[in-house]
């Protein structure tokens, strides 16, 4: 059995806990780090990370992509959306292709 | 391109790196093909990912405007007091499918209420019903955020995968064919070089030994001195 939780600043994330799912308020990237490291060692198999939180952890981050779990999402917060997550997707396509050809540009 | 490492020029050598190429040649069709094959998947997965993630987006956009909005009509106590106790609780049992050697995780969810929609772990007294709205907003965005994992998980080991699995092609099509096919050459150059200095050396053994026995030169010598005395 696996869990799914959210971490970012509480009032980006708190509406998510009556979905069922765990939130973990951070208020420090420190803090973040810490938290998420945690939670890539106690059972959760997905993270949705705030964008925000993202940029300013971005290699604690990346770390558990290599691993099969957890998969860490970035998600937009209540500040909005700065477009992290898609340029990750954009990323991803230039490392297996070698260029964009799916976002053109 | 530069000469490498030497080879000796042995007829044990030469079916060693023939061994050698036969195994790079098709190491390198078997990797292509699982290039292509990822390839041809990563594409559609990270099509549909992008897809997701713009939904995923604005459906997470929309509901941090209503719960924002619903903040505004509400105490921040009460707020807390409505969410302390969440209702519902999701776990996740995680299976793994193998798409051409790549793990890739495959979610399903498991609710703790039989009613999935059971999600306001409030009564109704106290909150506005923007707040109703908010957290109804988020849940609908709720099954597309679980396949978003889904894929950008899957996308994120298969590019990868993608990456090394090319590489490797590109070594063995740049590196080591190449240098196998440059050092069979070499040993059938030089094998076949020292055959015909071999034939060579003994036909003029051969020659000698006839001169030896025979004494030919020293005959057509008298025969010409016959001629001219004569």
């Amino acid at each position: 059995m696996y869990k799914i939780g959210v971490l970012g600043d509480r009032d980006s994330i708190y509406g998510f806990a009556t979905l069922g799912l765990e939130v973990w308020p951070v208020t420090t990237p420190e803090e973040g780090e810490r938290a998420l490291k945690e939670m890539a060692g106690t059972g959760y198999a997905v993270i949705y990370i705030t964008e925000s939180l993202y940029e300013q952890i971005p290699e604690a981050v990346l770390a558990e992509r290599e691993h099969n779990l957890p998969a860490v999402i970035p998600i937009p917060g209540v500040s909005g959306n700065t477009g992290r997550g898609m340029a990750d997707v954009k990323r991803l396509v230039e490392q297996a292709v070698g260029s964009d050809i799916i976002f053109n540009g | 391109m530069a000469t490498k490492k030497q080879v000796n020029p042995t007829r044990m050598e030469l079916t060693k790196q023939k061994k050698k190429l036969a195994t790079a040649v098709r190491g390198h069709k078997l990797l292509k093909d699982k290039r292509d094959e990822l390839m041809r998947q990563f594409l559609d997965l990270v099509r549909e990912n992008r897809a997701l993630r713009e939904k995923v987006e604005q459906g997470i956009a929309k509901a941090n405007k209503d719960f924002v909005l619903a903040r505004a009509g509400m105490e921040d106590e009460e707020v807390n007091a409505a969410f302390i106790a969440p209702a519902q609780n999701v776990s996740l049992e995680v299976e793994f499918k193998n798409v051409m050697s790549v793990e890739v995780p495959v979610f399903e969810t498991k609710t703790r209420t039989a009613d999935a929609n059971d999600i306001y772990s409030y009564g109704y007294a106290f909150t506005s019903s923007d707040l109703d709205g908010a957290v109804s907003s988020l849940s609908d965005v709720f099954t597309d955020m679980l396949r978003l994992a889904e894929v950008e998980k899957s996308c994120q080991l298969m590019a990868s995968e993608i990456e090394k699995t090319r590489r490797r092609v590109n070594a063995l099509e740049h590196v080591m064919i190449p240098t196998a096919q440059e050092n069979i050459k070499y040993i059938q150059m030089k094998l076949d070089e020292n055959e015909r200095s071999t034939q060579i050396r003994l036909m003029k053994v051969k020659d000698m030994m006839l001169e030896e026995a025979h004494h030919y030169k020293e005959k057509i010598e008298e025969r010409g001195r016959e001629a001219m005395g004569e």
